[in-house]
C-alpha cells in the first residue's frame, strides 16, 4: 500500500508484505467485502473489508480510490466511509490501495479514474456500504465474544457497547475476529437525517505535510541510484524526430543517455534533472514538423467559422421548428461568440518515475486515474499485469491533465533503455505548457427571436468547432457525432439546459484542428456557458428587460435551475441599487449533476480595468459531504476560470501553441482575488459533482457585468486580447 | 563543488556554480519541500530565504548563494514547534493540492519578519505567487492569523 502521506518508496509489495507476515492472502478471490481468510495491510494488520483495516491501536485506515489532487475528495470519501462505520474521526487516517493490487483483486476498489466531479458522487454508495459491513462485522465480532444477540450491541466512535451487561470493547480489540466473518449480505445505509460527519466540514486529512515540504509529488520521487530525464516531443503535434546530434552533448556533464521514443520525441537522461535539461537544450535536434506545421490560430478560427454557417451539424437539443420560428419572428438578435485553447498549467509538471526490468516494471506517479497509468504501463512495458505496478502519489494539481498518460509512457519508454535503473522523467514547464491536452476551441454563433409582445419565441445555437471525445474517447461517440459538446445544454442527464423555449435548435458542427484537447476542469460548460448565459443578457437587453426577471420567465419548468439563481439574486441584492461605480452580472448552469449560479459586482476603469469585488456563487449538489471543502472548490473554480477568461487562451503559430511559460499564459494573483461568498442549498435525492461545475458561471457573470458597466458586449476569450486587465 | 549553508547545516555540493539554487536544494542537498513550477521566477514555488528575505530560488544561481544563510521549508519550523505561519496554515486548512505552499509559506514567512501586522494592500503588493487551486482567500486569513498569533 502506498501511504497517501509520506510514500514509502522501498515498501516491498502487498504481497509480498503479507506472505512475509504469514497472513492467510485473498488475492485473487472475488469476494467484495472481505472473506473467511483475513487479508492483512503491510503492516500486519487486519482487513475488515477492503475499505477498512483497524490496527491494535484503534487507527482506521480507510482506503481510498480515487486520486487526491487538491479538490478534498480524499477527506470526504473518508467521512463517507467514516460515517456508516461509526467511528472515531479523529483516529481516521487513509491509504491509496495500487492499481496493480485493484487488477488482483478482480477491481474491489471499483474505478479508480478521477475526473468529471466525479470522486464523491460516483463512490458514495459503495464507499458507504463498505464502511456500513465493516460496523456491522465488528459489532458481530464483540457480540460473538461476550455470546450477547448482536442486536443488543450498538457502536459509536469506534466503541461497541453492550448496554444489558455494561460490556464495551473498541474496534482495534475485534478487528482481528471481525476480518474473519463473513460480510453481511444486506447493508442498510443511514437516512441522510441522521448523518452526524457527512455535512460536517471537518479539517482536510491531508495538510500536514503540505506545510512542512514533507508531501511527497511525484517530482519529489527519489530511488536509490537513479537517474533524471528532461524531454521534448516534436513541437508540432503529429510531426516527427527526423535526427539529433549526440555527438555534440557526449562530453557534458552527468549526461548518460539520449533516448528517442516513438519516433517523435528525443529524451536526455542524466545524473540530475538540470544536468539533463541543459543537455537536451544543448542537443541540436532536426524535426519533420509535417503538414501540421501550416496550421496557425486564424486558419483555425476561419475554418470554425466556416462551419457556423454551411455544412452537416449535430443535433444537441431541439424542440418545435427554431429555424421557422426565427423566420417569421418580429425582432431577431445574432452574435457570435468563441473560447480558446487553455492549457491546464498544473503547478506541478507531468512527471514520472519508472524503473524497468526484463520481469518486472513499476512506476511512481501523480495520476487522475491509476487504472489508465496502469494500462500504459503494461502497454509500454510489454509486461503482464502481474509483473506491473504504479504507485500514486499525491498530485500536484490534475484539472483534468493528469487523466492522460502520454508522461507514464514517456517515463516507462526511456527506463526500458536503461533496465534496471530508476529514472525521473520531469517535464520542463517549456514542455508542459506546449505539450498539454489543450480546452477544446470552439465558436458558437447564436439566433434568438422575438414575437411582437418581446416574449422569446426561438433561440438557434450552432457551435463549431473540437470535440474531445473524437480524439481522447472515440468510444464514446454517438455515430461519430459527439454528445459531450452539449454540456449544460441538452434536454436530460446530468448537465441540463434551465430555459425552456417553445423553438429550440442546438446544434454542433465538429471542427477537430490537430491541436490535442482534453478534458479542462468544468470541460465543455466553459464556454457553452459563455455562450448561454451571455447571449440571454443580450437576449434581455433587447426585449428592455431586466436579466433577471428575464431568465425567469423562461426557468418555470426547471425549479431547480432557478433556485440557485435565486439564491444568488438575493444575496447579491439584486434588484436594490449597487454601491456607486459597482455593477452586477448573473448566470447558471446545471453541469455534473450539480445546480449552480454565480452573481458578480465588478467595476471598470476606463473601460480596460476590471475590478472583480464580489462573486455571490450558489450550489445545488444534492448533498454537500464537507461544506468547508466545497466552499474552497468553488472559490478555487473561480480563480482557474478567471485566470483564464483575462489571462489565459493558448494560440497556435507554424502548427504550434505559442504560450511556453507563466509569462505568456499569466494566472490569477492574491490581488486579483474577490470575495466569494458560497451559499449551498443542498436539495437531496441525489449526488452532484462539486469541483467543476460553477467554473462555468464565474466568467459569464463577470462580462454581463461588463456590459451593464460599459454597454460593450465582450464574446470573446480572452480579455487580454482586448487589453482588457485586471484593475 | 560548492559549499553551501542550507537550514542551517554546511553542504558541500557537486555542482556547478552556475546551477540555480534550486536545483543544487532540490537535487544536490535532497531537500525536496522546495518546488519547480516555471524556472523564471515567474510562479514563486521555489522561494526560499536568503539571509532572511525571499528569493525565488530558480532565479539565482549557487555562486549567488555562497555564503549566506539559506532557510527552505524544510526549515522553517524550530525545535519549539511549527513556525507561526505553518500554524496558522494548519488551522486555516489552506492548502489544496499544495504544490505551490511551500512557496507561498516562505514567502509570507518573510513578508511577516519585515511587516509584522500587514494590511490586505500589503499582502496583495508582497505575495505574488501563483496558485492554481485558488487558495488565495485561505492564504490572505492564515496570514492575518499569523500576524495576530
Amino acid at each position: 500500500m502506498n501511504q497517501h502521506v509520506t510514500p514509502r518508496l522501498n515498501r516491498r509489495s502487498f504481497v509480498v508484505g503479507a506472505a512475509a507476515l504469514g497472513g492467510g492472502l485473498a488475492l485473487g478471490l472475488d469476494i467484495p467485502f472481505g472473506g473467511p481468510q483475513i487479508v492483512r495491510a503491510a503492516d500486519g494488520s487486519p482487513e475488515v473489508n477492503a475499505w477498512v483495516v483497524i490496527r491494535p491501536d484503534d487507527t482506521v485506515v480507510i482506503r481510498i480510490a480515487r486520486s487526491e489532487m487538491g479538490q478534498g475528495s480524499l477527506t470526504g470519501l473518508a467521512q463517507l466511509v467514516a460515517e456508516e462505520l461509526a467511528c472515531d474521526w479523529s483516529k481516521v487516517t487513509t491509504e491509496y490501495p495500487t492499481p496493480g493490487q485493484n487488477v488482483a483483486r478482480k477491481r474491489v476498489w471499483g474505478d479508480f479514474s478521477t475526473g468529471g466531479s466525479r470522486g464523491i458522487r460516483s463512490s458514495q454508495d459503495y464507499v458507504r456500504k463498505g464502511g456500513a459491513a465493516a460496523r456491522m462485522m465488528l459489532i458481530q465480532a464483540a457480540a460473538d465474544e461476550w455470546k450477547v444477540p448482536v442486536a443488543e450491541c450498538t457502536a459509536a466512535n469506534s466503541v461497541i457497547s453492550h448496554k444489558a451487561s455494561g460490556k464495551t470493547t473498541t474496534y482495534g480489540k475485534v478487528a482481528e475476529a471481525a476480518a474473519k466473518l463473513t460480510p453481511p449480505a444486506d447493508v442498510k445505509l443511514k437516512d441522510p437525517k441522521d448523518w452526524t460527519l457527512i455535512g460536517k466540514g471537518v479539517k482536510r486529512l491531508d495538510t500536514a505535510d503540505k506545510v512542512t515540504g514533507a508531501m511527497m509529488y511525484g517530482a519529489d520521487v527519489t530511488l536509490p541510484n537513479m537517474l533524471n530525464a528532461a524531454i521534448k516531443d516534436c513541437p508540432v503535434t503529429g510531426g516527427k524526430l527526423k535526427s539529433y546530434d549526440e555527438a555534440k552533448i557526449a562530453g557534458m556533464k552527468g549526461v548518460k543517455k539520449v533516448v528517442a521514443i516513438d519516433g517523435t520525441a528525443v529524451a536526455v537522461v542524466a545524473d540530475t534533472w538540470w544536468h539533463a535539461k541543459t543537455a537536451l537544450d544543448a542537443l541540436p535536434i532536426v524535426w519533420d514538423e509535417g503538414e501540421n506545421a501550416k496550421v496557425s490560430s486564424a486558419s483555425i478560427g476561419k475554418w470554425l467559422a466556416e462551419g457556423l454557417e454551411s455544412g452537416p451539424a449535430y443535433v444537441g437539443n431541439e424542440n418545435g421548428d427554431a429555424k421557422a420560428a426565427l423566420a417569421s419572428a418580429v425582432k431577431k438578435v445574432e452574435a457570435v461568440y468563441n473560447y480558446p485553447y487553455q492549457n491546464h498549467a498544473t503547478m506541478e509538471p507531468m512527471n514520472a518515475t519508472a524503473v524497468y526490468t526484463a520481469d518486472r516494471c513499476e512506476v511512481w506517479c501523480g495520476t487522475q486515474n491509476g487504472e489508465a497509468a496502469f494500462a500504459a504501463v503494461l502497454e509500454a512495458s510489454g509486461l503482464p499485469a502481474e509483473k506491473c505496478e504504479v504507485h500514486k502519489l499525491i498530485l500536484g494539481g490534475g484539472f483534468g491533465r493528469r487523466g492522460q498518460t502520454d508522461y507514464v509512457r514517456q517515463a516507462v519508454k526511456i527506463a526500458k533503455e536503461l533496465p534496471g535503473t530508476p529514472v525521473k522523467l520531469i517535464w520542463s514547464r517549456e514542455e508542459d505548457m506546449t505539450h498539454g491536452r489543450y480546452h477544446p476551441i470552439t465558436q458558437c454563433k447564436l439566433t434568438g427571436g422575438f414575437d411582437a409582445d418581446n416574449n422569446l419565441t426561438a433561440l438557434h445555437m450552432r457551435i463549431s468547432g473540437q470535440s474531445i471525445l473524437f480524439s481522447l474517447r472515440p468510444e464514446a461517440l454517438v455515430n461519430g457525432k459527439d454528445p459531450a459538446t452539449f454540456q449544460g445544454l441538452a434536454s436530460s442527464g446530468e448537465a441540463t439546459i434551465g430555459y425552456s423555449v417553445p423553438n429550440l435548435l442546438i446544434e454542433h458542427s465538429m471542427r477537430n484542428p490537430h491541436i490535442n484537447p482534453g478534458f479542462w476542469r468544468g470541460v465543455n460548460v466553459n464556454q457553452n456557458a459563455i455562450y448561454l448565459e451571455c447571449f440571454m443578457d443580450e437576449l434581455a437587453a433587447a426585449a428592455g428587460q431586466d436579466p433577471l426577471e428575464f431568465r425567469r420567465k423562461l426557468m418555470s419548468k426547471n425549479p431547480k435551475h432557478l433556485a440557485v439563481l435565486n439564491a444568488v439574486a438575493e444575496k447579491i441584492g439584486w434588484g436594490s441599487a449597487p454601491p456607486e461605480g459597482v455593477y452586477r452580472g448573473l448566470a447558471q448552469l446545471h453541469g455534473y449533476g450539480s445546480y449552480v449560479a454565480g452573481a458578480a459586482e465588478i467595476s471598470v476603469i476606463d473601460g480596460t480595468k476590471i475590478k472583480v469585488h464580489r462573486i455571490v456563487a450558489s450550489t445545488d449538489p444534492g448533498y454537500v459531504v464537507n461544506p468547508a471543502q466545497v466552499e474552497r472548490q468553488i472559490a478555487g473554480s473561480f480563480v482557474y476560470g478567471l485566470s483564464a477568461l483575462f489571462y489565459g487562451g493558448c494560440t497556435v503559430r507554424d502548427g504550434r501553441i505559442e504560450q511556453t511559460n507563466f509569462d505568456s499564459y499569466n494566472s490569477m494573483r492574491i490581488a486579483e482575488m474577490p470575495k466569494v461568498e458560497a451559499i449551498m442549498v443542498p436539495s437531496g435525492g441525489f449526488w452532484g459533482g462539486v469541483g467543476e461545475p460553477t467554473i462555468g458561471v464565474a466568467a459569464p457573470a463577470v462580462l454581463n457585468a461588463y456590459f451593464a458597466a460599459t454597454g460593450k458586449r465582450i464574446r470573446s476569450v480572452p480579455l487580454r486580447d482586448q487589453n482588457i486587465t485586471f484593475a | 563543488m560548492a559549499n553551501l549553508t542550507i537550514n542551517g547545516k554546511s553542504y558541500t555540493l557537486d555542482v556547478e556554480p552556475d546551477t540555480p539554487l534550486l536545483w543544487a536544494i532540490r537535487e544536490n542537498a535532497g531537500l525536496t519541500g522546495t518546488k519547480y513550477g516555471c524556472g523564471i521566477a515567474q510562479c514563486g514555488a521555489c522561494t526560499v530565504h536568503l539571509d532572511g528575505t525571499a528569493v525565488r530560488s530558480c532565479g539565482i544561481t549557487v555562486s549567488e548563494a555562497v555564503g549566506k544563510q539559506i532557510t527552505t521549508i524544510e526549515g522553517l519550523a524550530s525545535d519549539n514547534g511549527l513556525h507561526k505561519v505553518q500554524q496558522a496554515w494548519l488551522e486555516n486548512d489552506v492548502p489544496q493540492c499544495g504544490y505551490c505552499q511551500s512557496g507561498m509559506i516562505m514567502a509570507v514567512a518573510a513578508l511577516l519578519k519585515d511587516n509584522p501586522k500587514p494590511s490586505d494592500q500589503d499582502i496583495n503588493d508582497a505575495i505574488t505567487n501563483i496558485c492554481r487551486c485558488g487558495t488565495f482567500a485561505q492564504v490572505r486569513e492564515a496570514i492575518h492569523a499569523a500576524a495576530n498569533a
